[in-house]
């Protein structure tokens, strides 16, 4: 099978794993058993696309073309490839986790949650593999669609109330944003292929490139840019499983993903240069005020996603930064943030599973009870501040690098202070867990021990992750590398 | 002379001959079968016809070997043979699923009566759309409202009657006003074959009469499509009438009024004395700003899903307009494959409520109302068909991957092309408002306990289920392969505006 085939056979299998789920649906076991190997088939299929894209090849696939000269077609470069091997990778492990979740907690329509769960990663493969703005709009917004029914999963009011923010924001900004913009970039430039350097006329006036680029930034709500990021702390009424995944790696990564994609490959660095001043102001905004939101959230979940959009914006930042370093640095933000914080929510909804507790003022002394699940938490969260020997280290050493080769010294600054405040929102929860002692009480019980088998599992493999990552960073480096050399013409 | 060279008398014969065959057999299992294979028929015949005109252009045919001027003169271009397939092949879906869902809506001594009126329904709005005379295609327009009339006066909630009535004496003042603009044009051409009309029509454009007739033609026009601000009868008729009647007229019955427009403005007046030296474009475009965003909210505060999905449509007639008004090529196009993104959507979900309905209604009693507390939790009995309705509306909304989209996108260009910004954002902020009325259906299906004492039965049977969703699959395939539609519509525009580039 050729690579070109394989990308149509990667983007089908997800589809066809979820139909084969729903005929599997009344028996639990074979459903489960379709989810895990689906999941370990597609990764397969897109470490079979590692080698010839590290090698230089990009494999292409063409499909309709819906609108004249405007095909859905498909294209692997090595962004894409990086976000395809985290969203596949730990997709399998976050179905081991989901099948643990979801039965311990008696969850309804499991069926439905399996199902949509793997479209929304075919969708996510879609978007990582698209090589021009239609096809990347088409699978933004399946996603979009597709990710609702497992943000209301539980159907409650505050459910209904979660899912229409998160429709709300997203569906306005990609079609008030977004739309229009790929619109006007087909109308200017008569193409909308993401192409190394750009695409757009180098004689558009600086009034217009600006526009454009405010239209792109905040038309892709997914990358919760401030004031669009409600919809993430939202759609943490989801099922953990949910949270971790899609709502700390591939929707908000997809979101990122598409601004790096549209700043490199859409515009090219060389015609962005001056225009992005306020595109840094945002992003170093969003990073501080999403931060001290997260320092003042009780809720476990409603901190991670506050640290989320904060996490978000290092990449929005890396890209609006136009420094190769900077560029590098964002890419492998990707990876880095995806293994750091699917492990923290994976942690929070073990600690939910096992003690029922969801407010970070209720685990004291939880690190006794829980020891695999609170260390893996301690290493996720470590990570993510950017402590060697763990991998988001890396990624803030290039974002650093770069603000600094860009003679950008108010944004080293600020992911210091950034640094600073993650200590800050990150060890209060691991002291509490591990240095004070467990209170007994009506809502403090004590004896509950650890999650069941596949949740531990699963938490311990992604925290292993970020120390993996760290030592053998070669895969993802390289292509970071390769996307910084595309944003330069 | 081979059978395929008289397709365009057949396309509208063998529907007409259907209806008076229907009433003479007085069976409803035999008239049914009869305007079925009709219906069946002209959808065959009118691909056919596309193939035809697509391959080898314009099909001029002389009903009983007259020579036009003077004879009657079918004229098939690539407009027309497009609103063709539309609407024998949106007949061609109705038909089949009329049967199951006129059991308990329609009275049974009445069937016959029923199927002999749609064959004649859809008969009408064929001819208007083939021929290519004026006369002709104001008796065709007759045929089509008055057996509309009384396809709507047929349901059994006695509503229908007044429902009816109102569009009676609106469709009938939008009818004669139509006729004055004809025989306006008569008095000034001396002819009423439409192609001979337009060719003498260009020494005498700016006369009084020839301006009077455009003015009587286009009010009549709107009030027949339903054009904002005479867009009054449209609710209630969508919402009395029987589901397969609302499915048929919201998908064809206001497109081929449409069609029409297009075709008098484009071919008879000629675009420059329509768009260039009247302030028609502007009037157009404010009309269709209206009917996008008020006819669009006032459909998020109805509690009956019919007079909401109808009131979408008068938003949805304001972004055929809206292209119109643009006089581009890009306009254009957006507006004649809209005729048929939209109808086909907007079939296919009055054919899903169609399915509701019928499961609403007990076997002697009047249907109910599709109300939003009878439909509360719905979607635990009928998956499927919510479901339907829910990706039906993706396409009234314009979300990628539906038939809607492509119109959008090619609005949005058009207004792009135009450096209009503001138009942009009010086509999508419009389609924001669809997202509302839309996910409302979801929130009442999805997330509503079901009222005590519901009397859903499951899922609607496939009798109902498989027509609605083949009209869905045409949605969501021509989303993807868009060489029919947009094929169409762009080598229509092209044909109409040959000057532009």
């Amino acid at each position: 099978m050729n690579a070109n085939h394989l990308i149509l056979a990667i983007l089908l299998l997800p589809l066809g794993g979820a139909l084969a789920m729903v005929l599997a649906g009344r028996w639990p076991n074979l459903r489960e058993t379709v989810t895990v190997l689906t999941a370990v088939l597609l990764f397969g299929g897109v470490i079979q696309l590692l080698d010839p894209v590290l090698g230089g090849l990009r494999p292409e696939l063409e499909l309709l073309a819906p609108i004249p000269g405007l095909p859905i077609a498909f294209r692997v470069e090595p962004l894409g490839m990086i976000f395809a091997l985290i969203a596949s990778g730990l997709w399998i492990v976050n179905s081991l986790y989901s099948i643990g979740y979801m039965r311990k907690n008696n969850e309804a329509h499991q069926t439905r949650f399996y199902v949509c769960f793997a479209l929304a990663i075919g969708a996510a493969l879609g978007i990582a593999f698209s090589a021009n703005l239609l096809t990347l709009f088409l699978f933004y917004e399946v996603l979009t669609l597709i990710t609702y029914p497992l943000v209301t999963h539980s159907g409650t009011e505050q459910a209904r109330k979660g899912g229409r923010v998160y429709l709300a924001i997203l569906m306005g900004t990609s079609m008030l944003f977004l739309l229009p913009a790929i619109v006007y970039t087909w109308h200017a430039a008569g193409t909308t292929d993401f192409r190394p350097g750009g695409i757009l006329p180098a004689d558009l006036a600086p009034a217009t490139v600006a526009v454009l680029l405010a239209l792109f930034m905040f038309g892709i709500g997914k990358a919760a840019l401030m004031p669009f990021h409600r919809w993430l702390p939202a759609a943490m009424v989801a099922p953990t499983p949910v949270s971790a995944l899609l709502h700390a790696v591939a929707v908000v990564k997809a979101g990122v993903f598409s601004v790096l994609k549209v700043v490199v490959y859409v515009f090219g660095l060389d015609i962005l240069a001056g225009t992005t001043d306020w595109l840094i102001g945002i992003s170093c905004f969003t990073i501080i005020a999403a931060s001290v939101v997260a320092l003042n959230a009780d809720n476990l979940k409603r901190r991670l996603a506050y640290s989320t959009v904060s996490q978000l914006s290092y990449i929005v930042l890396g890209a609006a930064v136009l420094a190769p370093l900077s560029v590098v640095g964002a890419a492998l933000h990707i990876a880095a943030h995806a293994f750091g914080k699917i492990t923290l929510f994976f942690a929070a909804g073990s600690i939910y599973t096992a003690a029922h507790k969801t407010e970070v003022s209720q685990l004291d002394g939880i690190g006794r009870e829980m020891p695999w699940t609170m260390c893996a938490f301690t290493v996720g969260a470590l990570s993510l501040i950017g402590i060697p020997p763990f991998v988001g280290f890396l990624s803030k050493w290039y974002l650093m690098s770069g603000a600094l080769a860009a003679e950008r010294y108010g944004v080293a600054a600020v992911i210091l202070v950034s640094t600073l405040l993650n200590v800050a929102y990150f060890l209060p929860i691991i002291h509490r867990a591990f240095f004070r002692p467990a209170r007994d009480d009506a809502h403090h019980h004590s004896g509950h021990g650890e999650a069941p088998l596949p949740m531990v599992i699963a938490i311990v493999l992604t925290a292993s992750a970020t120390l993996v990552a760290f030592i053998f960073p070669d895969i993802f480096l390289n292509l970071a590398r390769g996307v910084a050399q595309g944003g330069a013409s | 002379m081979s059978l395929s060279q008289h397709l365009p008398a057949l396309q509208v014969v063998l529907p007409l001959i259907s209806a008076p065959l229907a009433v003479l057999l007085r069976r409803g299992a035999l008239a049914f079968t009869i305007v079925t294979a009709a219906a069946w028929a002209a959808f065959a015949i009118a691909i056919a016809l596309w193939l035809q005109v697509a391959a080898d252009g314009t099909i001029s045919y002389h009903i009983g070997n007259w020579q036009p001027p003077w004879g009657i003169e079918y004229r098939i271009d690539r407009l027309n043979s497009f609103v063709l397939v539309l609407v024998a092949g949106i007949a061609a879906v109705v038909l089949p699923y009329s049967r199951a869902s006129i059991e308990r809506e329609i009275p049974r001594e009445s069937h016959y009566l029923f199927y002999a009126m749609l064959g004649l329904c859809f008969t009408g709005l064929l001819g208007i759309t083939i021929t290519g005379d004026a006369f002709n295609l104001f008796v065709f327009l007759e045929i089509s409202s008055l057996s509309t009339y009384v396809l709507i006066a047929l349901g059994r909630d006695r509503r229908a009657l007044t429902a009816s009535y109102q569009y009676l004496i609106m469709g009938s003042i939008g009818a004669t006003f139509i006729v004055i603009a004809i025989g306006l044009l008569y008095l000034m051409t001396g002819t009423l074959n439409l192609a001979d009309m337009a060719s003498k029509l260009s020494a005498i454009k700016s006369t009084r009469p020839v301006l009077a007739a455009l003015a009587f033609f286009t009010v009549g026009v709107s009030l027949k499509a339903a054009i904002f601000p005479l867009h009054q009868w449209l609710p209630n008729a969508y919402t009395y009438a029987s589901s397969a009647v609302s499915a048929l007229l919201a998908a064809t019955a206001t497109k081929v009024t449409l069609y029409a427009l297009i075709r008098f403005y484009f071919t008879i007046f000629g675009e420059t004395m329509v768009f260039k030296s009247l302030p028609l474009p502007e009037i157009m475009l404010v009309l269709s700003l209206f009917a996008m965003f008020v006819a669009n909210f006032v459909a998020i505060f109805q509690s009956n899903l019919k007079r909401l999905f109808a009131y979408s449509s008068v938003g949805q007639i304001g972004y055929i307009t809206l292209g119109l008004s643009f006089d581009s090529v890009s306009g254009l196009s957006a507006s004649i494959m809209h005729l048929f993104n939209h109808g086909v959507a907007k079939g296919a979900i009055f054919l899903f409520i169609g399915a509701i309905v019928a499961n609403l209604t007990s076997r002697s009693g009047m249907p109910p109302a599709p109300t939003f507390e009878r439909l509360a939790g719905l979607a635990r009995q009928m998956p499927l068909t919510c479901f339907g309705v829910v990706i039906g509306g993706l396409s009234l909304i314009g979300v990628p991957g539906t038939a809607g989209f492509i119109t959008k996108w090619y609005l949005i260009l058009a207004a792009v092309e135009q450096g209009q910004w503001w138009v942009v954002g009010a086509i999508l902020l419009s389609s924001l408002l669809a997202v509302a009325y839309v996910w409302r259906f979801v929130e009442v299906a999805w997330f509503r306990a079901p009222p005590a004492g519901s009397t859903l039965r499951g899922e609607a049977s496939w009798a109902l289920l498989i027509p609605a969703y083949a009209l869905l699959g045409a949605t969501l395939w021509f989303g993807f392969d868009t060489s029919f539609t947009l094929g169409s519509a762009l080598a229509a525009a092209h044909q109409l505006m040959p000057f532009s580039r």
